[in-house]
């Protein structure tokens, strides 16, 4: 056993990129967009994370919410909650941090290709959704017929506002929202938790997968409301969180069972995910 | 390769030949501290103590060093960033089979689509020479485990034959050095059968034993998720990290940033960490995904006895004891938890 190794493939070492532009989504969320200082792209596919650092503070595993059809940047949408978030919520336009990356599976695009998709995205659950969304209208012919769901806490908590928009008048796509309460009238549409906008959707179950990524809770409710339309446990596809520390299968903190989700993961059928304990 | 055997007095010859030639690198071997054993660098010859049953930390700490550095950087407006990887050889002297079962883990994990230089860099510049272990420690179960030998992870094996010590060579690197700085002779009629004896009658002296073939924990595992062992197991555990601390096959780690004082710059580093420990599996938002002490206790027999094997083909448990010797609450021996699950059912 000798592996030829040297220093500059350490699996800490991150690439250094700039903060080209930065905007706020609501209170707690902003949006980075991130340029690689050597030029090169990130080269993610839809659905996989990167490892974020600040230095001096520290590193977090943060979901690429831009689709890869969008060439010489990507982009990071943080809630700022922990260390490095909370930190990278200060910064600026021209602010530099490493990134390692990406990593994990992302989502099964070519399983996905000419069928149609249902689309479920619970509150911040719509950062890592939100690539594969657009990567799917840039390359629209590619697949079926496609909806969007989307459900968060209040009006308040409403994310890429702009976009909401584009996606609610745009043909190529169904698109309906609901907000879980709302003490005003500043809210016109739907209010009620996400299973209430599902008797409003109507698809093939055969052909149709539906990817949903939410916090936990929604997963049981939603999960449930796609097995009562027909689908199969293979056609539901999730993405989890958990804490990826090294991105590279090591420091074992992902580990789901015997499933280290920076590797197998963090996309997973819901027929893998029944087999396992403690994923939900 | 010609087995060989070597006097006592010649062994502590090799020994001091090789701290003062570092044909090897540093030398190190097993030690006294306090009234324990560790592994530790060697002054000389007569510090070293083949005759222990188990080292307080195994020898992993060599390759994987309990807090290391990974990186160096600047900070602020034009951050730089650096590797660190120490390289490092080494000649570890002293090491009991099951223990280098443990190694031959970490370098499966450790290896794989990202090999890691900083384990790399130590463990390809190292001679391991080991030793079989003919007084178990009384919580050890090893023989149990088919741990208590090994054919594969040394460089020599020594096993005490009386006046003087068989020595099995494993590669061309050990027979070299044996052959240009020790006094040893090739193995004759007889010598090779009183190894097999010595390591024969060591099996007899383990007090623990697995009650099942280590192959079948798999499969007893899978069937017994909702085991009531765990819970009552689990009951009195501190979460302190002891087990996986003294574990040799306890691979993971944590990784924090130390800004220096200056606030210029500082460094990355890695640290042994452990699933048995409150916040392992917690995420920023607040959500722990094994909060609960059964939780992690379960995790950690699962992945001694199921996830790891199945993953990286050895086991992630090797009998070594180590884990039951140091835990207060006397909760922590997989072959106990692994037995009572046995006969529960």
């Amino acid at each position: 056993m000798v592996m030829q190794l040297t220093p500059k493939q350490s699996i800490h070492l991150p690439r250094i990129a700039t903060v080209a532009r930065v905007d706020t989504l609501s209170n707690r969320e902003k949006v980075f967009e991130f340029r690689f200082d050597d030029g090169k792209e990130l080269g993610q596919k839809p659905g996989q994370f990167v490892e974020l650092s600040i230095f001096g503070v520290g590193e977090a595993p943060i979901s690429v919410t831009s689709s890869p059809t969008q060439k010489g940047y990507f982009e990071l949408a943080v809630r700022a909650t922990g260390g490095v978030t909370n930190k990278l919520h200060t910064l600026e336009k021209g602010a530099k941090v490493g990134i390692r990356g990406p990593f994990g599976n992302g989502f099964p695009i070519e399983t996905l290709k000419g069928k149609d998709i249902l689309f479920v995205a619970g509150g911040i659950g719509l950062f890592p959704l939100r690539s594969l969304i657009n990567y799917v209208l840039d390359n629209r012919k590619d697949f079926g017929e496609v909806t969007t769901l989307f459900g968060c806490r209040s009006p308040l908590e409403r994310l890429f506002i702009g976009q909401l928009e584009e996606w609610n008048t745009c043909k190529d796509m169904s698109f309906l929202e609901t907000v879980d309460t709302c003490q005003d009238d500043s809210w016109k549409g739907n209010v009620g938790v996400i299973t209430t906008l599902f008797p409003k959707v109507h698809f093939n179950p055969v052909k149709t997968y539906a990817i949903v990524v939410g916090p936990p809770i929604m997963y049981r409710f939603v999960i449930a409301e796609c097995i009562k339309k027909g689908l199969a446990d293979d056609h539901i596809i999730m993405s989890l969180e958990r804490r990826m520390k090294c991105g590279v299968g090591k420091c074992g903190h992902c580990q789901i069972n015997g499933l280290y989700v920076c590797q197998e993961g963090p996309v997973f059928t819901y027929a893998q995910v029944k087999s396992l304990k403690e994923a939900v | 390769m010609q087995n060989q055997v070597i006097s006592k007095k010649d062994l502590a010859g090799f020994v001091d030949e090789l701290i003062k030639s570092k044909a090897a690198g540093e030398v190190i071997g097993i030690k006294t501290q306090g009234n324990k054993f560790n592994f530790g660098s060697l002054k000389s010859a007569a510090e070293l103590r083949l005759d222990y049953d188990i080292s307080l930390l195994p020898p992993k700490k060599y390759f994987f060093p309990q807090t290391e550095t990974v990186l160096k950087y600047e900070a602020g407006a034009n951050p730089r960033v650096e590797p660190v990887v120490e390289e490092k050889s080494m000649c570890i002297i002293g090491v009991h089979p099951f223990d280098i079962r443990g190694i031959l883990l970490f370098d499966a994990v450790y290896g794989g689509n990202n090999p890691d230089p900083n384990y790399f860099l130590k463990r390809n510049n190292t001679v391991i020479i080991g030793v079989d272990c003919l007084k178990p420690n009384p919580k050890a179960f090893a023989a149990s485990m088919g741990t208590a030998a090994t054919d594969e992870g040394f460089d020599l094996m020594l096993t005490d034959i009386g006046d003087s010590y068989f020595v099995t060579v494993g590669t061309t690197k050990g027979e070299n050095l044996l052959k240009k700085h020790a006094k040893a002779k090739d193995a004759k009629g007889g010598d090779l059968e009183k190894r097999d004896k010595a390591r024969n009658d060591a099996l007899k002296n383990y007090k623990v034993s697995l009650k099942m073939k280590p192959e079948e924990i798999p499969a007893l595992l899978d069937a017994n998720w909702e085991s009531k062992v765990f819970h009552d197991k689990s009951e009195t555990c501190f979460s302190c990290g002891s087990c996986v601390m003294v574990c040799p096959t306890c691979v993971c780690f944590d990784v924090q940033d130390d800004m220096a004082l200056s606030l210029k710059g500082g460094e990355r580093y890695r640290r042994w960490d452990g699933c048995m420990l409150t916040e392992f599996a917690k995420v920023a938002s607040g959500e722990n995904f094994r909060e609960h002490k059964e939780q992690r206790f379960r995790h950690r027999m699962y992945r001694k006895g199921k996830y790891l094997v199945e993953r990286y083909k050895y086991l992630g448990c090797v009998g070594c004891g180590r884990c039951a010797t140091h835990c207060l609450a006397e909760i922590a021996s997989p072959a106990e938890t692994f037995n009572l699950i046995k006969e529960a059912k």
